[in-house]
């Protein structure tokens, strides 16, 4: 029998789950080795299916999602998350750091119709997760990789390096060395090719913290290229900005602004 | 069945959809007496997470509300934003960025096409059904699927959530070979485009005949997609600044997705409204092609008119491609400044309106969306009714909900991205 695998959606844009159904004719031989029960936007529809694998795409936002991924758990051999959202709770975990009613408030003329929850969450802070895929969005490369090592019975090595092994690699000029400009890479995972230094901008971190990252001393560069502590703060409070490493050195830069506001 | 039964029928989880949405119908006495679209999409409340940021940051942060069609967000919001700051684009930056959008365009509808609703009308599950049987065609929009892929990457590094759009221009202009390449490999692959039309054209699509109200952008020249001014059947000429004077959301308790009216009546945005409202703007070539008169009042011809706009964004990207050199910059220098701006392109699925104010340092101090899907609820619904009255409510259960599944997918509702969309639940009473 074939391994069985299904591929499940929280609180998410849907970018991840592209990652299968951008992979042109690869995707039909990946569905010669795995049989998907449960991948509701290609068409199976099976959300409470036994399976080997679960990938898990999204954030935990509603309280009907913290029920669904503990079924989820329990059906599941091995669960992956994938993405910024299930790896760190995503950019709609902002509202972490704000008063979400508030927020409900402001945009719906009937909050009450809204059931959400204030805190926007990781799959990991629910249930146990075998090996997380970080990235917004994460690749076609990195599922198949995944997949291929699981299906062999290992547990890939997670790619852990910083952006800027990534751009020396590929012979980027350091966008923050020549033009000052005001580069994540020193404290992001690789994974996505090093893009954005390769299109002469800065990383944003959309792959979330790397391994052994040193903030404080990214925040003390960034605010020697001239930024203040609230844009500091907003450096790190973006996609991945409830990732803990992330979380704290952003509120430290907030502190920090508060302090020289004062 | 002759007896007039009571029905519930409730579709728990839509598939073949993006994002998450359910259907619940009930149906007593021979009639419908209540049709919920319900989207549980969990609101991720963007709108709000917008305020406090930068404008640099807002193309970043808008591509986030949908993975099919990230490069639409990011479309609207930089041109919002650069009326908002008095700026000018250069034609090389529009030419380019067009370019671009018709990427996603080629991307979202061959992904549409085929992987989504094509099943629907060849009586399969699923793609991975339709891989065995008619595994060429597949084949061929899983090529148009990775055309459309490679152009956006061409401009954005990646196809989900491009890194290349800044208010102003592009981050970077690509190399002068790498554009020639894909623009031969765009005009190659142009009798697939053609044969995918012809056979979207040769399927059997039920019959329909309802009247609708089409909205789409309408250009001086151009088919819309990347700019133009706001149309409707019912005569209306509106620019972006206007739309909220005319076009209201309102919310309902079973969706998190907003409602949208025009002048209080249901409308239609995406594909079949585009072309409704453009076959002037469309090459003789395609309008000769298509196997129905336009306007069209058969909501299933989307298929075909998907497949066409497939068509003309190819050849659209290779002209502007084979025109391509390399600009002076990439992007034009601008001062930010406080004020309002508002912006509205084509997605893939319809018109995208965006609203952004800000303070004089560029800080955004409010932004409002208003994408595709949320303003095609209410005429899905309206859809459904007739639809499912016209199919005949004493069919098996299993009968309605494929067709009512078969007629929300029609719409190619991108549930992500109407955050403020489907279950099937058919309750007969």
């Amino acid at each position: 029998m074939r391994p069985r695998v299904a591929v499940h959606k929280f609180s998410s844009c849907d970018g991840c789950q592209l990652a299968f159904l951008n992979l042109g004719e690869t995707l039909f031989e990946v569905a010669q080795l795995v049989d998907f029960v449960h991948f509701a936007e290609a068409g199976p529809v099976d959300d409470d299916a036994q399976v080997d694998i679960a990938f898990v795409e999204g954030s935990v936002s509603t309280s009907a999602e913290v029920e669904r991924i503990r079924r989820v758990r329990d059906n599941s051999r091995f669960l992956v998350s994938i993405g910024a959202c299930a790896t760190a709770g995503g950019i709609q975990a902002l509202r972490n750091l704000h008063t979400t009613k508030a927020w409900v408030a402001g945009l719906y003329a009937k909050p009450e119709y809204i059931s959400t929850l204030d805190r926007v969450t990781p799959i990991a802070a629910h249930v146990k997760v075998d090996l997380e895929l970080w990235g917004c969005p994460v690749s076609g490369r990195q599922i198949l990789l995944a997949l291929r090592a699981l299906l062999s019975g290992v547990v890939p090595a997670a790619e852990e390096e910083k952006v800027c092994l990534e751009c020396k690699r590929g012979q980027t000029v350091c966008v923050m060395v020549t033009r000052g400009i005001p580069c994540m890479g020193p404290v992001t995972r690789t994974g996505c090719g090093a893009i954005c230094p390769a299109f002469g901008r800065d990383c944003y971190a959309c792959y979330g913290p790397a391994e052994n990252p040193n903030p404080q001393a990214q925040a003390t560069r960034l605010a020697g290229l001239g930024l203040t502590p609230a844009q500091i703060a907003a450096r790190f409070h973006f996609i991945n900005n409830a990732a803990p490493v992330f979380l704290e050195a952003g509120l430290r830069a907030q502190r920090a602004s508060l302090a020289r506001e004062t | 069945m002759t007896d007039r039964r009571d029905v519930s029928i409730r579709v728990p989880v839509l598939a073949r959809v993006e994002g998450e949405g359910a259907l619940e119908l009930d149906i007593a006495g021979g009639e419908i007496r209540e049709l919920k679209l319900r989207i549980f999409e969990p609101p991720r409340l963007f709108e709000k997470l917008l305020e406090g940021r930068s404008y640099t940051e807002v193309p970043d942060i808008v591509a986030r509300i949908c993975g099919i069609c990230p490069v639409a967000y990011q479309m609207s919001a930089v041109q919002a934003l650069e009326s908002l700051f008095g700026v000018e684009v250069t034609p090389w930056v529009r030419d380019m960025r067009r370019a671009m959008y018709c990427g996603e365009w080629i991307e979202s509808h061959a992904l549409h096409i085929h992987l989504l609703a094509a099943p629907d009308y060849l009586g399969l599950d699923d793609a991975l059904a339709m891989a065995a049987q008619h595994g060429e065609i597949l084949r061929r929009g899983l090529r148009l699927q990775g055309l459309g892929n490679e152009l956006i990457k061409l401009f954005g590094g990646r196809s989900v959530h491009p890194v290349g759009v800044r208010v102003g221009g592009f981050h970077h202009a690509p190399d002068v070979q790498a554009v020639r390449q894909l623009a031969a490999r765009l005009r190659a692959a142009l009798p697939e485009a053609d044969a995918l039309l012809a056979w979207t054209a040769s399927l059997a699509l039920p019959e329909d005949d309802q009247p609708f109200l089409s909205v789409a952008l309408r250009h001086s020249a151009e088919y819309p997609m990347y700019a133009g001014r706001i149309a409707s059947s019912a005569g209306h000429d509106l620019g972006a600044e206007a739309y909220e004077q005319q076009f209201r959301e309102s919310q309902v308790p079973h969706s998190t997705a907003l409602y949208s009216h025009l002048d209080g009546a249901p409308y239609l945005v995406g594909p079949l409204a585009r072309l409704n409202l453009n076959a002037d703007r469309l090459p003789a070539t395609i309008r000769d092609t298509l196997p129905f008169a336009l306007p069209s009042r058969n909501l299933f011809h989307s298929i075909v008119a998907r497949a066409a706009e497939i068509r003309l964004a190819l050849e659209e990207a290779a002209t502007l491609l084979e025109r391509y050199g390399l600009p002076d910059a990439p992007a034009v220098p601008l001062v930010p400044r406080a004020g309002i701006g508002f912006g509205a392109t084509e997605a893939p699925r319809g018109l995208l309106w965006h609203r952004y104010e800000t303070d004089s340092a560029g800080t955004i101090t409010r932004a409002r969306i208003v994408p595709p899907t949320s303003q095609n609820q209410a005429r899905i619904e309206a859809d459904l009714r007739n639809s499912l009255n016209a199919f005949g409510l004493d069919r098996m259960d299993d009968e309605l909900r494929l067709r009512a599944e078969t007629v929300i997918r029609n719409y190619d509702p991108c549930i992500s991205c109407a955050t403020h969309f489907l279950r099937l639940e058919v309750r007969r009473s």
